[in-house]
């Protein structure tokens, strides 16, 4: 199989994956254009470790060991991603990322400094007040 | 140069072809594909376009789904480069548990059912150049480097689950289990993160999150902040009482 097929693939589906990244503004579709993107690199380490397997002698299968790598770590990404944003969601009410700007300069915000969750509390006080 | 010349060269060898790369190159052409390039080919297709629908979907849900046919299409990649394991490990986690997690988020964030006619910014634009320029850069530079590279498939699989298991083992036991301990860190991150002021109430803690938890209302906040402070959890319920 000639490298380039994979290879393409896998650049295509990365940046598939970085408009979704940039173009969306719901938190968890984002999380999901990440998967995206760590995908398109597991696709590169596994066809690399295939070619290199055969044609280099490599006996480390450096490359499916750190596709598993990659897999475990884009679970525990996921899991923790999740639930920050769960945590948002129940302090803001909302999951939409444009609207997260407390930390923004030059923004009219209702906290007089700029760390984003002391600022994030007070709107939650505000709210329950 | 020399080196991928000669890896073409050893990998046409055992075909018995001609060992000048040139008619190496010639006799592997892109007009004349094997099946299994077709099928590559074919599945490259319809995953690249379920990742198409995934990023641009109006539909929150259809975009989970539609990312489950893009990471099933990539299991079958891996299946077709003789990459067994990490198929059958990709539909495990990554069909079974990632998209069921992120449709646990999208529903417990009340996501719209239907269209919702905000699923995009409005940067859309300057994303879409953005990656297009990074597609069509990285295209032509993968394309013009691998020109002459051929992956061998013959001959055993590179990635059986023996020859898999033996390789994690033997060279990668340190990485692994210091993966073990980050699973774990993980595992306590989630649940610290997703643990707040009603962690105690009788009932579990993700069902009363899940019921009570999702919009913030006024005698839930205001009816546990000693019992929050109690449980080890006091910096953000005092300052939430301080900006009170």
């Amino acid at each position: 199989m000639h490298l380039a097929y994979p290879a393409v693939l896998s650049a295509l589906l990365f940046c598939t994956g970085l408009y979704g990244v940039l173009a969306r503004r719901n938190a968890i579709l984002v999380l999901m254009s990440v998967e995206l993107m760590l995908n398109a690199v597991n696709l590169n380490l596994v066809a690399f470790d295939v070619w290199l397997s055969k044609a280099a002698q490599d006996t480390l299968h450096s490359g499916q060991a750190l596709t598993l790598f990659t897999i475990a770590i884009a679970a525990a990404e996921i899991g923790i991603g999740l639930a920050i944003v769960l945590a948002v969601y129940r302090n803001r009410g909302t999951s939409d990322i444009d609207k997260l700007r407390d930390s923004a300069e030059g923004h009219e915000s209702d906290g007089p400094d700029g760390d984003a969750l002391t600022a994030e509390e007070t709107g939650k006080a505000e709210a329950a007040a | 140069m020399t080196l991928i010349a000669a890896t073409a060269a050893a990998a046409h060898a055992t075909a018995a072809h001609a060992t000048a790369t040139t008619a190496a190159a010639d006799t592997h052409g892109f007009l004349s594909p094997t099946g299994v390039e077709i099928a590559f080919l074919l599945v490259g297709l319809a995953t690249f376009g379920a990742g198409l629908v995934t990023v641009t979907t109006r539909q929150l849900v259809h975009a989970a789904l539609w990312l489950v046919v893009t990471l099933g299409g990539l299991a079958v990649e891996y299946l077709l480069l003789t990459a067994e394991f990490i198929a059958w490990v990709q539909v495990l986690i990554y069909v079974g548990s990632v998209v069921v997690l992120l449709l646990f988020g999208l529903m417990l964030t009340k996501a719209p059912i239907g269209r919702s006619p905000d699923a995009d910014s409005g940067n859309r634009w300057a994303a879409l150049t953005v990656a297009v320029a990074a597609a069509a850069a990285l295209v032509w530079v993968v394309v013009d480097a691998f020109r002459t590279t051929w992956i061998d498939l013959d001959g055993p699989a590179a990635g059986s689950t023996a020859v898999t298991g033996a390789s994690l083992f033997q060279n990668w036991v340190l990485p692994f289990e210091a993966l073990s301990v980050l699973l774990l860190a993980a595992l306590v991150g989630a649940i610290v993160l997703s643990r707040k002021a009603k962690a105690e109430m009788s009932s579990p803690p993700v069902n009363s999150r899940a019921v009570t938890g999702s919009s913030p209302s006024a005698p839930d906040s205001r009816n546990h902040p000693i019992e929050g402070n109690r449980l080890n959890e006091g910096t953000s319920q005092a300052e939430q009482e301080g900006a009170r």
